[in-house]
Formats: structure tokens, C-alpha cells, sequence
């Protein structure tokens, strides 16, 4: 309030004072004065006084002390005032909802005025006040207001509907203005129509599956044709709704495309950003060979370039959505380079957006002139804009092979420059050039290796080191660089150790007889000095890799590394599908699901493009969780503190924004020391060489765990023979169908799908694993938390060869009941983790607890009885399975195929009581008594077991059973 | 939705603050000021997000308008939206500043709680809100009924943006062709990038509710007049030889008076204009374009403490028109300690605030030439960087349309009242400015 009281001098002017004059009253016992001016019998003082409290609540003070004061003067024929005291009602109503009530009688009689504009502000003003009593007597004027004359009264009564909802849903719904809302879409007035479409969408929006805006093309026709008449804001609400819409087929598509390209020149940008986004969405509907699809995709360029011609704000929401664009749709754009090429004045935030785009669109046939600028940009001021810069001309050559030279060869003036940061960075991309080309551009290592000293961050660094151990053959003084690094080993940040380490041993591999001495010390700083587990870990496995097997260990540590694919910071393409339906809102410039920023159940839901004409089907795989115990949709375990996880995690997780489809190299030489390395040679030498198998067992404690499959599989076989030299049983257990466990969204581009299944005693986990991302995954394995009744994989995750992009595969994966034993919450939790050559994921799903029930849990009726009588009845728990069409002995099969035994059955009255054991695998028997009588499609079970806990569960298999 | 609004001076006090959605906090009003207006460093986008809550904002000389939301809002919209609400404010008390704001806070209220409801953007046509929200409030008493069915009707009507009953003894019309023309050019000549982006601005002065049609040299409605229903070939030979008449429009956007689905089948421009002034259409370029001048740098490093600098313009046009104000901006480094300059023509002064020389010349004619020289003395450092040099800028203003762009025609149509097109006085006037029209060195 400083600017208040600096005001205050200009009141002396007198003569012409204006509104400013009222922020000025911060005097002690300014209240009491208002208090006095506010029931003044002048209107003007009144008036004067009002503004005043207006004022001081916004600077932040609390006048609500004056309620009742400033209520009272609400009785006026002044619009001015009355507008006013509404304005204070509104803030302060809620903190005084008795006083509040006075208003109510003033609104009510101002919803019968004859001017127009006096009900619609009565009426817009009541749903701003947010409390309960008030609003009861919004119903009867609201109603009359949704059916007022007069357009404008209707279209503020439109969206009061939606502040009532937000108050208080239920009652919107009982008094039946949902169902006036809708008929307002008919209305002739195009704003009533668009403010009735915008109130219904946001409460659709709270009610996902109310199908509230039931769209249909009668009403799609309404609101194309409201569309070409209402305000630029009211297409906006219309085109962001149509988004939402399911065409039925390729035709209808394209003819709500045909009705929306116009939109496409309104000066409006978000009118300009909804249509694309409405076109963006449909089109993926229409068949690529049409005539009219050529069309529109060349329509759509026009409009974005436009786009960048608007205010720099516009302009870089305009460049976030393009950029989603670009990576979904990469031909509309291909053409306009230039319009991307960063001004002098741009504003830092719209110079790099513009510098992705520029990268997303570079290609052979305009590379040249992408990298005359990328080199201009590489001497600006700003360090963030110079760092993406000097990126950037790594990108490209990476991306454009006929470029890669010139690409070097700027990178080395850059380098030439000692600008410290230019340096760091060309180094950086330096190293995923040799790895992309490797052989061809060592000529430049010499260059690099002058500016060592100057590296002092720890990705330039690693990146160093890493070129120096990859090349340790032809760098002579190798082995003295990377002593050199050595001596402040501990102060090295992780990143820079893990790769120090891992070049060493190269280096040792290479050149054996000069390094001996190097490679022991760095092993035993990494093993012995150090107390990160990632690093001693690596540091444990290289030793005895070197000390066993030095063949073995070549193979390993100088593996042929995979190709780094082309494009990098790639949005994950699931999530860019459902971006791309969120086109021009915060969505797409966060880059983000509004799941991920908005709280609540608001926006949460996902979208998702419709399906090309033809592939209907596959659009619905993705629907999680349709019905029964055990697919209640996965959870997805927060990776935190997950002893598992930070196991197979290492130094996995990618050290700048670079994505995860190219991995900078030396994280994929990790990967493979732990993934394919060891896990093949584990799977293959497991019998063969103890001597290995000895090794690591002396190594850190939590090695066993991490390499829990070894001993699983002893295990896992041992049980099999177990179990399969058993009883020979009927295999007719029921399998559940396939449920999506955890989505591609939220494990970069792998979606698993899956069930359990007991098969002849075998308990088997039926996976499908599907690559829903742009590059080629490899490495699988699979590994469980501890759970209730210890099941584990019983083999490794077989996926033999590499999963291509949207190649699906079916695995099934053989369990054992013999791990470690934990209790989970529900009982039947398994906490999954799944790696791969990307990543470690994480979800949970549940199993039907049949899944457990052993072979031989035929009870002897002797034991039986005695047992029932045994468990105290506190145990026993009773259900209702209702629905039931089968007599008791259909029942009866069907109960046996999945392991529960009728050891008796007895008729009383009608009623058919049937005895049933069942074992779980721990060795807990369930014993259950079911009664069915004839003609009644219910039965009831009753179920006793010395661990209570599990009766639900028994109960749950015993219903899904029937009713499959 | 939009869940509040707030309106900061250059300290972050705040001077407006409207709150639409119970989601958002008088907190928010705090945070948007600590975490962007305070913020030590410069703030790196339009729009932010602390405690799960969205800010975007836009700043006008020193005044910040903040939209703030919880929910996946219309980003697109929210702007448009902001810089709409600084057009409204401007059209009610000229500019927007502190003293003004304070000085119509009453207003800005009323204004917010008319064009944002439950922050849903609602007409914010300037010409519709005068009709009804006047700081005379008693005004709106003495509306008479057919009047404020009258106000209520052309707010939410399908032409909202006119009323009806205008009244003009003289009809007469204004249309200003505006265009900037941008271009960034190599040292070497080499043109980079060049675009025209032009506005159609009209003044209209019309009685009743006309019914307007304009015409341009549009190259797809020129060829389609042309060669009525001929192939494609032949249109173009038809050009071929009739050089230069017609254009290449790569994008044009309307006012919302034009009917943009009769633009989409017909590629024809109807409308009933908006009294006043007012923006018709917007258009972008970048075929044929005319550059009315072209900059020829030279720069030479002479040791460590010595630049020379020659920079020779050429106008390019024809020498019967004139290009005025015309400015030629020479960056210099920041370690500058003095500067020498001749120049043939105009005057030419180093400005150390600006880092730069700047070299103005009032007039001149099209085909001519001039020349300026310089000698920069540097004070020696032993910052490593080296200057980034930034490019030689330019501002002038030609009176043509660098595009090529002409009117043919703008028809007004009133059946109601009796004027006919003849009647009408109409003006065309075509100005060409500078954008940004740069030459790197």
C-alpha cells in the first residue's frame, strides 16, 4: 500500500479528482468512518464510500467487518453501486454466510426486473456466492432465467448452471438443469449455445462417464452451424468440445473437417489452434490414399506459420504445439525451415523452442543452411540458447549422415573458440557422433584431448572419458590421461567414476601388459574406498569377470554396442496421441497429461485419437480393468525405496534431457555389463562353472538379490518336478482374459498385458509385451517384490530376440512359489518389476488367489469334520454368490478344475449342502461349506480357515469361477 | 477455465485483483509476485506453475496482467484473451499505466465481470461494452426497453460488433494497406529470410448495416477469373505474361466480421464492417517480395583495439517515390571507448547507452546509394568471448506495399437505406515499414 499512501499528495489537487483517491484511506479507525459514510442518507457519499471498501479489498485488507454496511446499500436503482456491492458479496459471502442471507431477498427481486441486464447480473452474481443456504434460492430464478426472453439473461444462465455444479453437483442434478442445459444447444442464439456447450463440457468433465454431452451428428450439426455465427471465444468453447467427439465413420469425419478448415483464417489464434487440433484428431480417421487428406494436410501449414507471426507469448504456445505436431505429423511442416530460424530480438523462451523445431525439421535437403545458422546461434549471449545450439549441430549430424563432417568440423571451430561451455558441450556431442560413426572421425580426438583441462563439468567429463577409453588403442598417452583423472577419484561426481572405471578396464583390456597396475588401483577405489553400491557393484563384477575369464570378459566389457537412434527427445508416442488431443491448452505447452498438473478428477481422464477406418479394435486394448477380483487396474509402485528397483536402477536414469531412445553410450555399456552380459552369462554357465557362481556370493550382500533369478530357477525347477510328478489333474482351471498391467504411457513406450494361469499344477504368468515406441527394445528381465505366498519367476523372462517398434510378443513366464515370503496389502498384491534395455518399470497387479489352490487339497472327510470343528467359529465368514444358474453338481466340476475338492455333499429339505477343501500352497488348508437350493439362483457359502484373512479371497475365486 | 486475474504495477503491488474459481487463493495473488516479478533470475517463460497452480502473463510498459488457473486451460485462449482485455482497457482510457489503472479500477471491474464469467470469456467487443458500460452509471436507467433489447441483442447477437441504426451524412471509407517487411540477410547478400506481414486497417464511416465485399490482386482469385474453368497450365502462362499483377498470399486471417466459410468455398471477402476503426484482415507473404533497401556490411578487426566499419545502403525502388525515416542502427561492442563517423547523407551519432551507431537520413529517393563509415576504438579486456556481433538493423518507411498487394476493389452494399456504392467516398493509402530488417556482419 506504499503507492496508496504516495497518492495521497495529489489529493490536495482537489479540483479534478479521480478514482485513484479512494486506495489512499489507510488511516487508524478508517472502519468506523466508512462504517458512518456507508449509512449516509447521500447516495453520492454512499457511493463514495463503497469504493472506497472496494479498494482496500483488493489491496488485500479486510473490510468484512462492514458486511452488514455495505449489504444494505445493495436497495439501489444505481447500477453502478449495485454492481459494487455485488463485487464485495462475492468476496466476502462465504466468510459471513448468515449476513450473506440478507442479499438473498434484493437478488431474488432482481431476477424479476424488467431490464435485462439487471436479471442477468443478479443472476450471474447469486452463483458467484458460494454458500449452501443461498444457494437453494438460486433454483427458482436460475430456472426462470434459463428460460428467459432474452438471449443475454439465458447464456449468463447457461453458465451459471456450471457454478452451481461446482457448489453443489447433486443438486444441479435434482432439479433437473442438466437436462435444461442441453436443450439450450438448440438454442437459437449462437452465444447461448456456445456458453451452454462450454458449461457442459466442464461438468462433463467431473462426471467421465456420464456421456452428459451425449454428442451425436444431430447436435455436432448444431454446433458446426453455431460455429459460423458466435463470438470468437464461443467458437473456441464450440471447436474445443467438437475435439472430444467420436466421428462413427471416415465420412462424417471429413465432412466436420470441411466445415472447420475455414476456421483456419480467424484472426483469433486459439480459434486457429482448436480447429488444427479438431483436424489433427479427425483426420487420423480418414484413409491416407484420399484425395481430400492431401488437401488438409496442406492446408494446415499456412495457419501454424501465422502463428509465429503473433504476439511473442502466442507464439510460444503456437511453437509447444507445433513441436508436438512436427513429431506426430512431420510432413505438413517439412517445407518451412526457415520460418523457424531464431530472430535477433526473440524473446529467450521463443529462440528455443524454435531451436527444437528447427532439429525435428533438418533433413538433407536444407541441413545446409540449418547448420549456418545453428554456427550463428553458437556465438550468442545467452549460455542456455549457445549450450542448445552447440547440441543442436550434434543432433544433426547424428540425424543427417551427409552432414556429419561439416557438423565435426564446426563443432572443432566452436571447440577453437575456449568459450568454457561451448567446449563442454561440443565434447558432449562429440561422443555420440563417434558413437554413431564409429572409425571415422578419431582423426579429432588430438583436438580434444588439448582441452581436458578445462572440462570441469561432470557430463563433459564422463563424455571425455569415455572417448579416451573407447579409443585407448590409438591414443598413446591414454593410460597417463586417465591416471590423471584418477588422483581425485573421490571427488569425482558419480557419473564421472562409473565411466572412469569402466574406460580403465578398457584401456586394461587393450593394452594388458602397460595398465596392470591402473586397473588394480581403480578397481579397489571403486570396490574397497567407496560407498556408493552402484559403483562397487560394477567395480565387483569387472574383477572377477577379469579374474575368471578375461575372454569372457572382452566380450563383455568391448561389446559391439547398439546403433543410437536418429531422433532424440521424442515424446513417448502414447502420450503424444493423447497431447495431441489437448492441442492449444496447458497440456501441450507443459508437455505434460493435465493429470500430471491439475488436481482432482478434473481433466484427468486420458484422450485418445481415434482409430484410422478399419483398425476400430485396436483403439480398445488399452481399456484397463473391465470386471472381476482380479483385474482390478494395475498400480504403478512409485520406484522410491524399492530395494529391487535400486538394484537393477544402476546408473540407468539419464543424466540430462536427453531421452531415453538414444542413451548416452556409456550408459549403455552399463546396461549391458548387467543386462545382456550377465544375464546370459548366468543363463548359460549357471551349471557349468561353480566356481562363478561362488564368486558372487561373496560379493555385497545385496548381490544375491539382484540376481535373484539364478537361484530361482534350482528352485523353480524343483518344484515343477514337485508338482508335476503330483496327481494328474484336469487342466480346466479358469485363466482370466488379458488385462492392460501396465500402460505404455507410463513405462516409455512398453505396454504388458497379462494374466495368471495354472496349468497342470504349473503356475504361469501369461505376459504380452508390447513396443509402443519408436526404437528397438532388448534385454528383458523380469523380477518380483516379496509378496504373501512367495511367488517368484521360476526362468528368466524368455525374449529372445529384440522387440521391434509395435511388434507384440507372448511370453509365458513359469512361477514358483518358493521366494521370499512378505504380506501384502490386499493379500493377493505382486509388485513387478520389469527392465529393459531403456529402462526399470514398475506396476502391481493381483492374482486370483485359485491360482495357489495345490493339486492334492482333497481333504479326508475324518480330518475334515474334525478340522471344521477345530477352527473357532470367530473364523468363519459368510457369503452370498448370487446368480448362480448351475445345480450343485455342475458346480461342483467346475469348483474342482481350479482345485477345490467336494469331499461331500448332503440333501436337506430341498437344499443341497456341499463340503469343500481347499490347500494353498504354504500348506493352509480353506475349508467351505455351500448351500443351494433349487430354484434359487443364490447360494451361500460359508468359508473357515485358521487365517482368516484369505476367506475373502477364497470366496472372490469361488465367484469368479461360477460365473466364468 | 480462467480461475482469476490480477493486474501488478512494476513493484508487484497488486492494483486489480479478480478472483472467478474458489480453487484459486488469495495465495496465488503472493506467489505469482515472489516467483516471477521478484524473481532474481529473468523469467524464462510466459507461463509458470508453482504449487500446482498456472500463471501466464504478459506485460505492458511496466504493468503485469497475470491470468491464473488450475485446470488445463486454453493457453492459447488465456492469452488472446489478456491481450484483449489491454485492447478493451486502451479503448476505454488510452494507455494502460498505473495512474490510469487506479484511476478507473470501478471500471476494470465492472469490465472484468462482464467479459470473463466464471472465467469464460464473454463479447469483449469494444463497440458492443460502450453501449452499456459507461462511467455514467445512472445511464442505464434511463434506457428505454426497446433500447436495452437493443443493447442485449448486439451483445450476444450474431453481429455483435455493430449496432444498429447508424447514421453518417457523408459515407465514407479509409483502407490503410500496412506492411512490415522482415529479411534477414547474410553478410555475403544472401537473403536468409524475408516475409512481408500485412494488415488491412479500415475506417468506416458507413449509416445503417452495409454490406461489404473487398478485393485484392489475390493470385488464386485473379488466375480463377482469368480462366474460368481451365486447367491449371494455362493459368499460369495467362500470368506469365501478364507480369506482376497478381500475388501470392501464403496466409491471411479475418476479423470475425468475415465470413470465413464463404472465404474457404469462394475465397471471396464479405462482411458487415464494425464502426470505427478497426483491424479487416491480416495477411502474410514471402514470394516476390520487393526489399526497398539492401545493406552492404563491412566490418575489419584492426589489432585488438580497432574496428572499421563501412555499411553502404541501396534503395530499390522506383526513383519517382520517397522512403522516409530512415535509420540504419550499427551495433557496437560494449567495450567501446570512442567512435569516429562520415557519412554522405543524414546524420550519424555513436550512442553508448545503446550500443550502437545510428545513422538517420530524413529522405531518399528510390535508386540511390550512401555511405557511412566509422572507427571504433576499443578499450583492450581479457574476456575470452568474443563479440557476438549482432546484426545491422534497419527501420525506414516506403510508400508502396512491398508485397505487391493492390486493392481492386471494396463494394458496400446497403439495401435498407438509399446510398449506393457510388455514394461512397472512398480512401486507399499503402505504407510499407521496416519489421525487423536485419543484415548480419
Amino acid at each position: 500500500m506504499e503507492w496508496a499512501s504516495q497518492l495521497c499528495e495529489n489529493r490536495g489537487l482537489g479540483s479534478k479528482m479521480t478514482d485513484s483517491k479512494y486506495f489512499t484511506t489507510t488511516k487508524k479507525g478508517e472502519i468506523f468512518e466508512l462504517k458512518a459514510e456507508l449509512n449516509s442518507d447521500k447516495k453520492e457519499k454512499k457511493k463514495e464510500a463503497v469504493k472506497k471498501v472496494i479498494a482496500s479489498m483488493t489491496v488485500g485488507k479486510d473490510v468484512s467487518a462492514l458486511f452488514p454496511d455495505v449489504v444494505n446499500c445493495m436497495q439501489t436503482d444505481n447500477l453502478e453501486l449495485k454492481k459494487l456491492v455485488y463485487l464485495y458479496l462475492m468476496n466476502y459471502a462465504k466468510s459471513q454466510p448468515d449476513m450473506a442471507i440478507m442479499a438473498v431477498n434484493t437478488f431474488v427481486k432482481d431476477c424479476e426486473d424488467p431490464n435485462p441486464l439487471i436479471r442477468a447480473l443478479a443472476v450471474r452474481t447469486m452463483g458467484c456466492i458460494r454458500v449452501d443456504k443461498i444457494t437453494e434460492y438460486l433454483c427458482e430464478p436460475l430456472r426462470k432465467c434459463l428460460k428467459d426472453e432474452d438471449p443475454y439473461v439465458r447464456k449468463t444462465a447457461a453458465v451459471c448452471v456450471a457454478k452451481l455444479h461446482d457448489i453443489n453437483a447433486q443438486l444441479v442434478e435434482d432439479q433437473g438443469f442438466l437436462d435444461t442445459l442441453k436443450d439450450l444447444i438448440s438454442d437459437s442464439n449462437p452465444m447461448v449455445v456456445a456458453n451452454a456447450v462450454a458449461a457442459l463440457s466442464e461438468i462433463a468433465e467431473s462426471h467421465p462417464n456420464s456421456n452428459l454431452l451425449d454428442l451425436n451428428p444431430q447436435t455436432i450439426n448444431k454446433l458446426l452451424t453455431a460455429l459460423n455465427e458466435c463470438t470468437e471465444w464461443g467458437q473456441i468453447f464450440i471447436l474445443d468440445c467438437l475435439a472430444n467427439y467420436m466421428p462413427r465413420d471416415d465420412r462424417e469425419s471429413q465432412s466436420i473437417c470441411e466445415r472447420v478448415t475455414p476456421r483456419l483464417s480467424h484472426a483469433n489464434s486459439a480459434v486457429v489452434l482448436s480447429a488444427v487440433k479438431v483436424l489433427m484428431k479427425f483426420m487420423e480417421m480418414l484413409p491416407k490414399d484420399l484425395d481430400y487428406y492431401g488437401t488438409l494436410l496442406k492446408k494446415l501449414a499456412p495457419p501454424l506459420v501465422t502463428l509465429l507471426s503473433a504476439e511473442p507469448e502466442l507464439q510460444y504456445v503456437a511453437l509447444r504445439n507445433i513441436n508436438l505436431i512436427v513429431q506426430k505429423r512431420p510432413e505438413i511442416l517439412k517445407h518451412e525451415m526457415k520460418v523457424f530460424f531464431v530472430k535477433y530480438n526473440d524473446p529467450i523462451y521463443v529462440k528455443l523452442e524454435k531451436l527444437d523445431i528447427m532439429i525435428r525439421l533438418a533433413s538433407q535437403a536444407n541441413i545446409a543452411q540449418v547448420l549456418a545458422e545453428l554456427k550463428e546461434y553458437a556465438t550468442e549471449v545467452d549460455v542456455d540458447f549457445v549450450r542448445k545450439a552447440v547440441r543442436a549441430i550434434g543432433r544433426c549430424a547424428i540425424k543427417v549422415e551427409q552432414s556429419a563432417e561439416r557438423c565435426v568440423s564446426t563443432l572443432l571451430d566452436l571447440i577453437q573458440t575456449k568459450v568454457n561451455y561451448v567446449v563442454q558441450e561440443a565434447i558432449v556431442v562429440i561422443k555420440d557422433i563417434f558413437r554413431k560413426y564409429p572409425n571415422k572421425y578419431e582423426s579429432v580426438i588430438a583436438t580434444l584431448c588439448e582441452n581436458l583441462d578445462s572440462l570441469d563439468e561432470p557430463e563433459a567429463r564422463a563424455a571425455m572419458i569415455w572417448i579416451v577409453g573407447e579409443y585407448a588403442e590409438r591414443i598413446d598417452n591414454a593410460d597417463e590421461l586417465l591416471e590423471s583423472f584418477l588422483e581425485g577419484f573421490h571427488d569425482e561426481s558419480t557419473q564421472v567414476q562409473l565411466q572412469l572405471l569402466t574406460a580403465i578396464v578398457k584401456l586394461f583390456l587393450k593394452k594388458p601388459t602397460e595398465t596392470q597396475e591402473l586397473v588394480q588401483q581403480v578397481l579397489s577405489l571403486a570396490t574397497q574406498d567407496s560407498d556408493n553400491p552402484d559403483l562397487r557393484d560394477r567395480g565387483y563384477i569387472y574383477w572377477r569377470l577379469l579374474s575368471t575369464d578375461p575372454v569372457a570378459a572382452k566380450e563383455v566389457v568391448l561389446a559391439e554396442k547398439p546403433l543410437i537412434s536418429e531422433e532424440t527427445d521424442l515424446i513417448e508416442p502414447t502420450l503424444l496421441e493423447e497431447l495431441i488431443c489437448h492441442i492449444g491448452t496447458l497440456a501441450s505447452v507443459y508437455h505434460k497429461p493435465p493429470s500430471a498438473f491439475v488436481e482432482g478428477s478434473r481433466g484427468v481422464q486420458h484422450k485418445r485419437i481415434p482409430a484410422r477406418a478399419g483398425s476400430g479394435e485396436s483403439a480398445e486394448s488399452s481399456d484397463v480393468g473391465q470386471s472381476g477380483p482380479s483385474e482390478a487396474p494395475p498400480a504403478v509402485i512409485p520406484s522410491q525405496g524399492d530395494l529391487l528397483g535400486d538394484l537393477l536402477n544402476l546408473d540407468l536414469a539419464p543424466p540430462t534431457a536427453t531421452v531415453p531412445s538414444v542413451q548416452p553410450s556409456m550408459q549403455m555399456g552399463a546396461m549391458d555389463l548387467l543386462g545382456g552380459g550377465l544375464d546370459s552369462l548366468l543363463g548359460g554357465d549357471i551349471g557349468g562353472s561353480p566356481s562363478m557362481g561362488a564368486g558372487l556370493g561373496v560379493a555385497p550382500a545385496a548381490m544375491p538379490t539382484a540376481l535373484g533369478i539364478a537361484p530361482a530357477v534350482g528352485g523353480g525347477l524343483g518344484d515343477l518336478f514337485d508338482l508335476g510328478g503330483g496327481v494328474g489333474m484336469p487342466t480346466g482351471s479358469y485363466v482370466a482374459p488379458k488385462t492392460v498391467w501396465l500402460p505404455a504411457m507410463k513405462a516409455k513406450g512398453l505396454e504388458i498385458s497379462g494374466t495368471f494361469a495354472r496349468r497342470g499344477g504349473i503356475i504361469q504368468m501369461d505376459l504380452t509385451l508390447t513396443n509402443k515406441a519408436m526404437s528397438v527394445m532388448t534385454d528383458f528381465a523380469i523380477q518380483f517384490n516379496r509378496n504373501s505366498f512367495g511367488l517368484a519367476p521360476a526362468g528368466p523372462l524368455q525374449v529372445l530376440t529384440p522387440l521391434s517398434p509395435n511388434q507384440t510378443i507372448d511370453v509365458s513366464l513359469p512361477l514358483s512359489t518358493s521366494g521370499p515370503v512378505m504380506k501384502m496389502e490386499p493379500l493377493n498384491n505382486l509388485q513387478v518389476a520389469v527392465k529393459n534395455n531403456i529402462d526399470v518399470f514398475y506396476f502391481s497387479c493381483q492374482y486370483p488367489l485359485s491360482l495357489i489352490f495345490v493339486e492334492d487339497g482333497k481333504m479326508e472327510r475324518q480330518v475334515f469334520l474334525a478340522t471344521w470343528k477345530d477352527i473357532p467359529n470367530d473364523n468363519e465368514a459368510q457369503f452370498q454368490i448370487k446368480d448362480i444358474h448351475l445345480n450343485s453338481d455342475a458346480a461342483s466340476n467346475k469348483l474342482q478344475g481350479s482345485n477345490i475338492f467336494t469331499i461331500a455333499k448332503r440333501t436337506v429339505e430341498g437344499q443341497d449342502m456341499l463340503y469343500q477343501s481347499v490347500k494353498l500352497t504354504n500348506g493352509i488348508w480353506v475349508l467351505a461349506e455351500m448351500r443351494i437350493q433349487t430354484g434359487n439362483p443364490n447360494y451361500t457359502l460359508s468359508i473357515k480357515c485358521r487365517a482368516p484373512e484369505v476367506c475373502q479371497f477364497v470366496f472372490l475365486c469361488y465367484e469368479l469361477v461360477l460365473k466364468n | 477455465m480462467i480461475g482469476g486475474l490480477f493486474i501488478y504495477n512494476h513493484k508487484g503491488e497488486v492494483l486489480i485483483s479478480r478472483v472467478y474459481r474458489d480453487d484459486i487463493g488469495r495465495n496465488a495473488v503472493d506467489a505469482f509476485r515472489v516467483n516471477v516479478i521478484h524473481a532474481r533470475q529473468q523469467v524464462r517463460s510466459p507461463v509458470t506453475n508453482f504449487a500446482r497452480t498456472s500463471f501466464f502473463h504478459v506485460k505492458r510498459s511496466n504493468i503485469w496482467l497475470a491470468a491464473v488457473t488450475k485446470q488445463n486451460v486454453n493457453a492459447a485462449m488465456v492469452f488472446e484473451f489478456l491481450y484483449k482485455m489491454c485492447d478493451v482497457m486502451t479503448a476505454y482510457f488510452s494507455k494502460i499505466s498505473e495512474e490510469n489503472i487506479k484511476n478507473n479500477f470501478v471500471l476494470i471491474y465492472e469490465l472484468l465481470d462482464e467479459i470473463l464469467d466464471f472465467g469464460y470469456p464473454q463479447n469483449s467487443e469494444t463497440g458492443a461494452l460502450k453501449t452499456f458500460i459507461t462511467q455514467q452509471g445512472i445511464k442505464s436507467q434511463h434506457h428505454t426497453k426497446e433500447e436495452q433489447s437493443q443493447i442485449t441483442s448486439q451483445v450476444t447477437g450474431q453481429i455483435g460488433w455493430r449496432r444498429e441504426g447508424i447514421k453518417y451524412r457523408r459515407n465514407e471509407l479509409f483502407l490503410d494497406v500496412l506492411e512490415s517487411v522482415n529479411l534477414l540477410m547474410s553478410p555475403q547478400g544472401q537473403v536468409l529470410s524475408a516475409h512481408v506481414s500485412g494488415r488491412v486497417v479500415m475506417k468506416s464511416y458507413l449509416s445503417g448495416m452495409p454490406e461489404c465485399k473487398f478485393g485484392m490482386n489475390d493470385k488464386i482469385v485473379i488466375d480463377k477469373q482469368g480462366k474460368g474453368g481451365t486447367t491449371d497450365d494455362s493459368g499460369k502462362s495467362e500470368l506469365g505474361g501478364s507480369g506482376k499483377q497478381s500475388i501470392a498470399i501464403d496466409d491471411c486471417t479475418f476479423h470475425q466480421c468475415v465470413r470465413l466459410s464463404k472465404f474457404d468455398s469462394e475465397r471471396s471477402i464479405s462482411f458487415i464492417p464494425p464502426d470505427g476503426e478497426y483491424e479487416l484482415m491480416r495477411y502474410r507473404t514471402t514470394k516476390d517480395i520487393i526489399l526497398p533497401f539492401r545493406v552492404i556490411p563491412l566490418v575489419r578487426e584492426v589489432g585488438r583495439t580497432k574496428l572499421e566499419v563501412k555499411v553502404v545502403i541501396k534503395s530499390n525502388f522506383k526513383p519517382s517515390l520517397l522512403a522516409q525515416k530512415i535509420e540504419v542502427r550499427i551495433p557496437t561492442p560494449l567495450n567501446t571507448s570512442g567512435v569516429q563517423v562520415i557519412c554522405m547523407k543524414g546524420k550519424a551519432k555513436y550512442k553508448a547507452s545503446e550500443n550502437a551507431i545510428v545513422w538517420k537520413i530524413k529522405r531518399m529517393a528510390g535508386m540511390k546509394e550512401s555511405q557511412i563509415s566509422a572507427e571504433i576504438e576499443l578499450l583492450p579486456t581479457n574476456d575470452k568471448k568474443k563479440w557476438a556481433r549482432p546484426p545491422i538493423s534497419m527501420n525506414f518507411e516506403v510508400p508502396f506495399a512491398p508485397s505487391g498487394l493492390k486493392v481492386r476493389y471494396l463494394k458496400v452494399f446497403e439495401p435498407k437505406l438509399n446510398y449506393s456504392d457510388h455514394d461512397v467516398i472512398k480512401w486507399v493509402r499503402y505504407i510499407g515499414r521496416s519489421g525487423i530488417y536485419e543484415t548480419r556482419c
